[in-house]
């Protein structure tokens, strides 16, 4: 890190990479940035408001207790194009709420994210469906007359696609909870 | 011992070293201000609630400790968000107790209720709603220890009656323990060396000052620092005063309003060095054409103003004392600096000011009777008040001439609402001063339009005996916005005149327990002045009637660049 970069001075960021960085030659404009915020009424709305009045964009937000129940996880899925990463970063940094900032590089994270989506699916096509859903380690969770409800946990990425490949069965209704992440793990010892 | 939850938050203001609050009574508050009868702190009980904000923020302002306010729930408590907003954008240290409606009736729409923590979240750096009184202490503290550390600002504690009429037991809280609250460290060695070689290197620097350098009382760490590079000083218009103007490197204030010769070192600089300054769009005019040639360091205790409007080349977050200290050291360190490697810079920056001083027509063109000028008022009531002479002014045309006239030799001495603009501060935010300071002569520049907002607390300051001195510079109009309308709407004037004479300011004064004086020629003034300057005993009032034509320059159009200042006409033709 360089002497001059704002995170030099210390502080509780736990630093990761500035910038959406060309790595693989193609612009990401999703990051994860993770939260640790105490576990106290009406955080979210602290964490929301700011990217509301600040401009900044979310894509997704997932919220849940951590194993500590004095704090919980949010996940921020950011739109890097609507504000710069680390003005986002510096404000949430300053709500008194906010424990601990981590900013995932998506090549950095193991993501996931959970789906539910039912599908019209009638005698004919309930085999095809049950079939695609396994093809993608998708779990069929109910059966209707004329419809199906399949539950996928899967990268976000495995998500889009299983979207693509039900969409033509005719989706009756789709819920994504937004994505989550963690640190991959280093392998050097 | 027992105590009830209103006993509790009185003793915990007390333990916080709480001299005075100001405030207004209502229903959600009542059990809080049964205890204040008893205790050693003087209450201050103003008309409105803003003026208890304002007030607040004007002690603060003049104090560096944190202002305090009390007022009711509901319209009590969004009555005070205006200083609440104001105090975050000026980041003045602000801890303001609201009432709030019973626990068991939040959320049921009682009387007199609202959500002032989620209204007051984005203006607040935190809030805290107490909902068991246990908690008292603790919150306090930590309301205190919030609004005064790290980049100060203001918070709001929400105070439910039934937790105020709770019986309870006050404990020392102990240290604040804020896991997510880790205002900056000591600056990091590596940045402060490398803008210290920057500093070494730069022909054409600026010391780029902004309020920090006042939160931080770091204007003799700051002295030294010109001491030891020569660098020339601009003081923002928060501030004032940091660095004296009298001193020979001070070149004063830049920005829309600023004087040719700060603008222009900005543009022409090739080092900025920001301390505790933030970019404001009102100082680059347009970002992208701001400081073209000029490297950035950028000091502030605030990591997100770094590179919020302009990356810098070194980034020091830090406390401005601690910055400077270390950027001293540093220099001292390395050697003395040759102060004539600066000389063609400061002979450039003296020729600008030669050219290019600030200047008014003494007289309106075709005018039949002498006309008062609003800067020659200035000129007068600065020469005729002592040099610490506190100065508190409102928001408009009437603000810019004091910034640019009065002469500002000492830390503390200006106050007034940079940010947010307020219309309205400078009366109650006088009052507040003047508390704060009473061994300080405390003025306020204000406009017709500005008085007309908050002039009922003058009645707040007749009944607690705190002369404050009030020059209206009245020119019958919204003068600033009357300029834009000059200016960039063809003089198409739009509801922006307001009559010298209604209302009649003498009589409101005097009604209001002022004394009333009232000013039409340049012979009057300094006379009106000196009558005001010895009155001790209960609040003045000049009405002094100015020329409506007069227009702030120099003039900086809103989103142009700095280079296309439009100075005074009369400077017009001189070469650049």
């Amino acid at each position: 890190m360089s002497a001059g970069s704002p995170a030099a001075a210390g502080g509780h960021l736990v630093p990761v990479q500035a910038a959406p960085g060309p790595r693989t030659g193609k612009r990401l404009r999703h990051h994860v940035v993770s939260l640790l915020v105490e576990n106290k009424a009406g955080v979210l709305v602290r964490v929301a408001g700011l990217f509301a009045r600040r401009g900044f964009n979310i894509f997704s937000l997932a919220v849940a207790p951590t194993h500590d129940p004095r704090f919980s996880r949010i996940s921020i899925v950011v739109d890097v194009e609507s504000a710069p990463l680390e003005q986002v970063v510096d404000q949430l940094d300053k709500l008194v709420n906010v424990v601990e900032i981590t900013e995932l590089h998506p090549l950095d994270a193991r993501e996931a994210e959970l789906l539910l989506v039912t599908v019209a699916a009638d005698a004919v096509s309930r085999s095809q469906v049950i079939q695609l859903a396994e093809v993608y380690g998708a779990k069929v969770v109910d059966v209707g007359a004329d419809a199906c409800t399949v539950r996928l946990a899967s990268a976000p990425e495995a998500l889009d696609d299983f979207e693509e490949v039900m969409r033509p069965y005719g989706i009756r209704e789709l819920q994504r909870t937004g994505r989550i992440a963690l640190h991959k793990l280093g392998r050097e010892t | 011992m027992e105590l009830t939850g209103a006993q509790s938050l009185i003793k915990s203001l007390e333990t916080e070293g709480v001299e005075v609050v100001f405030g207004l009574p209502g229903g959600a508050i009542l059990p809080v201000y049964d205890p204040i009868i008893d205790s050693s702190i003087r209450h201050i009980l103003v008309r409105h609630e803003q003026g208890a904000g304002h007030a607040a923020e004007g002690y603060a302002q003049v104090t560096g400790r944190p202002g305090v306010a009390i007022v009711t729930s509901g319209p009590g408590a969004t009555n005070v968000v205006t200083p609440l907003a104001n105090a975050y954008m000026d980041s003045t240290p602000l801890v303001v107790v609201t009432g709030q409606v019973a626990t068991s009736a939040i959320g049921t729409d009682a009387f007199q209720e609202v959500d002032i923590t989620g209204i007051t979240a984005g203006v607040t750096k935190h809030n805290w709603l107490v909902t068991d009184a246990a908690d008292i202490p603790r919150v306090i503290a930590e309301a205190f220890h919030v609004a005064t550390t790290g980049r100060p600002g203001p918070v709001l504690v929400d105070f439910p009656k039934d937790v105020a009429n709770a019986t309870t037991t006050w404990q020392s809280p102990g240290p604040v323990d804020l896991p997510g609250y880790c205002p900056a460290g000591a600056p990091d060695p590596a940045a402060i060396a490398a803008a210290a070689e920057l500093l070494r290197a730069a022909e054409r620097p600026v010391l780029y000052v902004g309020g920090g350098v006042l939160k931080a009382a770091a204007s003799a760490a700051l002295a030294e620092l010109v001491e030891l590079t020569g660098a020339p000083v601009v003081t923002t218009l928060m501030a004032r005063g940091a660095f004296p103007d009298s001193h020979p490197r001070c070149l004063a204030m830049p920005g829309m309003h600023g004087n040719y010769t700060a603008v222009t070192a900005m543009q022409q600089a090739d080092l900025l060095v920001a301390l505790g300054s933030r970019f404001d769009d009102r100082v680059t005019g347009k970002v992208d054409a701001f400081a073209p040639r000029a490297q950035v360091v950028h000091v502030d205790v605030d990591r997100a103003e770094i590179g919020k409007v302009r990356r810098p080349d070194v980034a020091i977050v830090a406390d401005c004392r601690a910055a400077i200290d270390a950027l001293n050291a540093s220099l001292r360190a390395g050697g003395a600096l040759p102060p004539e490697r600066l000389a063609p810079w400061i002979a450039m920056l003296d020729e600008w000011r030669r050219r290019f001083p600030l200047v008014y027509d003494a007289d309106s063109p075709g005018a039949g009777t002498p006309v008062l000028k609003p800067q020659y008022v200035l000129e007068q009531l600065r020469d005729a008040t002592p040099s610490d002479t506190i100065l508190v002014s409102g928001v408009g045309q009437h603000q810019m001439w004091a910034t640019q006239y009065w002469q500002f030799d000492h830390p503390r001495t200006w106050v007034n609402s940079g940010g947010l603009g307020t219309m309205g501060f400078a009366v109650p935010a006088a009052i507040g001063a003047k508390v704060g300071r009473p061994d300080r002569m405390v003025w306020a520049v204000d406009g017709d339009g500005c008085f007309q907002m908050t002039a009922q607390e003058l009645v707040t300051a007749s009944s607690e005996r705190i002369p404050v001195k009030i020059a209206i510079l009245n020119n019958a109009y919204l003068g600033m916005v009357r300029q834009w309308q000059h200016m960039f709407y063809e003089e198409r004037y739009s509801e922006v005149y307001l009559s010298p004479d209604l209302p009649d300011y003498v009589l409101w004064a005097e009604a209001m327990g002022c004394v009333g004086l009232r000013v039409t020629s340049p012979e009057e003034v300094l006379p009106a002045i000196e009558k005001a300057n010895e009155i001790d005993d209960r609040p003045v009032v000049i009405d002094f009637r100015t020329d409506s034509m007069e227009q702030v320059y120099p003039m900086v159009a809103s989103g142009s660049s700095n280079d296309d200042i439009v100075v005074h006409p009369s400077q017009q033709g001189i070469a650049r």
